[in-house]
């Protein structure tokens, strides 16, 4: 299997993005804007086929497009972020504007099942350095502000009386997560996001207790199912996408399915 | 001795609208003030000044003897349980770790020394065995209790507590105001409680500040909860009966604080905010 340069290729720039799918997407479950997340992918698609048609590569027009999206809603944070109809519309939106930049250049069409689906096994050693670029720049930005964004998260209210700035922290935290976005994309597609940002993360928080403990779990998990899943692809002739979304709901509902490391107390006087 | 917190013809307003209008009072040092009043009549806002959160629009609040500054490591604030984070698995003490110098750049990262404090506090409160718990398995009375020791850390000399009874039963109410008591005493701690009914608090405050109808009224509890002054800041006819030991406050015949807990306790199952 690794004779192929596409395969050694698919598992580098796998690894690079499922790590940082992981860690990224922790925090992304963390303060509950998942949907956010999802949001920012589509209307990533949107900048990916704008990109196309005026003659850019799709991922600077991912980038470009997610990065404004993300700072815009968190800026608008209190009264976009957390609002599911609002996001709905916009992503929506985003998909029919991507439609229509398809539409005016045909010839971009067949890259559009690739940007919506992901084609890992199609990834060359540019965009792999590009990847790598990208993660370096989504974990710096996220190790600079982890701290008040844990304390943001978990309490924003005690975090503003304590002097955390609650707004900067929210947008800088969404412009990170539009670049992982950008990234993940490129493995399992803009539709698919969920199953490297949120799966694993989601799976990762229900199994631990501790901040550090939850973060390599997560990562762990993304890349387990990243790598795992173009293994099976390989051998099944399956699309890569289809098995690392399988492994990352198989997991997921496995730890769910999971019982507690302890009992739930009902009261405060057990002792 | 200089006040704790002081206000001189303050005005608060939220969005335009004026919560409280032209108040003064005077807290003085190590006193536990009961800080009661209808939902909105600005309970939480006046917390918020003295947080240095929202500045007055007309006088001045003062907070140890100087104008109220954000982050002001002399404060401990338990704010009104709003944000929901019901699945997170996160162990009492990186919960309460978390707000620790939780303002500065970089990674997260628990001392030694920060990790002994958070403990030995817990302990103060009866509660060390929250440290290892997470915060999912927690009760709400166990949640109350954490983050009372959340705001106890750092040696406060004043501590705001916004609604820390809320939504707990009758006996974990008690318990609640037993260990802020006691802490409080001992640490010569002032205390602003905010709370809906007054009775559990009557054995624990020196004075009751009722806010209500834009005003405030600072003073014992024989002075302020009397009809006349609770008739001005309720802005209707208001009856006070006092009966073994507890005080009813009355409109038209209807308890006027039981009312306005439940109402807020169906507020605090659905996570909304006021």
């Amino acid at each position: 299997m690794f004779e192929y340069e596409f395969m050694t290729n698919a598992f580098a720039a796998a690894g690079i993005v499922a790590v940082v799918s992981g860690v990224v997407g922790y925090f992304l479950v963390m303060r509950g804007q998942t949907f956010a997340g999802h949001a920012l992918s589509h209307i990533g698609f949107a900048g990916a086929t704008g990109a196309g048609l005026i003659g850019l590569a799709p991922l600077w027009g991912l980038v470009g497009f997610t990065l404004a999206a993300g700072i815009v809603m968190g800026l608008l944070s209190e009264r976009i972020s957390n609002r599911d109809v609002a996001i709905g519309v916009v992503l929506s939106l985003a998909l029919g504007f991507g439609l229509l930049f398809m539409h005016y250049y045909t010839s971009f069409a067949t890259q559009a099942a690739a940007l919506l689906f992901g084609n890992v096994l199609a990834v060359d050693h540019t965009m792999i350095a590009t990847l790598a670029a990208l993660g370096a720049v989504t974990l710096a930005a996220l190790a600079a502000i982890m701290r008040p964004l844990i304390f943001a998260s978990l309490q924003p209210e005690l975090a503003e009386a304590k002097g955390v700035p609650l707004r900067f922290i929210s947008t800088a935290f969404l412009a990170i997560v539009a670049l992982a976005v950008s990234a993940c994309a490129q493995i399992v597609g803009v539709l698919m996001v969920f199953t490297l940002m949120v799966g694993p993360a989601a799976a990762a928080q229900r199994l631990t207790k501790g901040l550090w403990s939850g973060l390599t779990l997560s990562a762990m998990l993304a890349l387990a199912e990243a790598w795992l899943g173009i293994v099976i692809a390989y051998h099944t002739d399956w699309p890569v996408s289809f098995c690392i979304a399988a492994l990352s709901a198989m997991v997921y509902f496995g730890a769910l399915a999971m019982p507690r490391a302890r009992p739930v107390h009902l009261h405060s006087h057990s002792h | 001795m200089s006040p704790v917190v002081e206000l001189d013809h303050a005005t608060l307003q939220i969005g335009g609208r004026a919560v409280l209008k032209d108040v003064s009072f005077a807290i003085q040092p190590g006193e536990f003030i009961g800080v009661l009043g209808p939902n909105g009549a600005g309970k939480t806002t006046l917390m918020r000044a003295i947080l240095g959160l929202l500045p007055p629009a007309a006088g001045r609040v003062t907070v140890f003897g100087r104008s109220p500054q954000r982050g002001d490591a002399s404060i401990g604030y338990l704010p009104q349980l709003r944000t929901v984070l019901p699945d997170l698995r996160v162990r009492g003490l990186d919960y309460i770790a978390s707000s620790l110098h939780g303002e500065r750049w970089g990674l997260p990262s628990i001392a030694a020394a920060d990790r002994k404090a958070i403990e030995a506090t817990l302990d103060d409160i009866g509660a060390r065995d929250l440290a290892a718990r997470a915060l999912s398995d927690m009760s709400g009375g166990e949640r109350q209790r954490l983050l009372l020791a959340q705001a106890l850390m750092g040696e406060p000399k004043l501590l705001l507590l916004d609604e820390p009874l809320i939504s707990l039963d009758a006996r974990h109410q008690e318990v609640v105001i037993d260990v802020i008591k006691k802490v409080c005493r001992e640490r010569k701690i002032t205390v602003l409680f905010s709370a809906h009914e007054l009775n559990q608090l009557l054995g624990a405050i020196d004075r009751v500040l009722y806010l209500g109808n834009g005003q405030a009224e600072l003073g014992t509890v024989d002075e302020v909860v009397t009809a006349p002054v609770l008739s001005r800041l309720f802005g209707t006819e208001i009856e006070v009966l006092r009966a073994g030991g507890h005080i009813f406050v009355l409109s038209r015949g209807r308890d006027v604080e039981r009312d306005a807990h439940n109402h807020d306790h169906d507020h605090g199952h659905h996570g909304h905010a006021h």
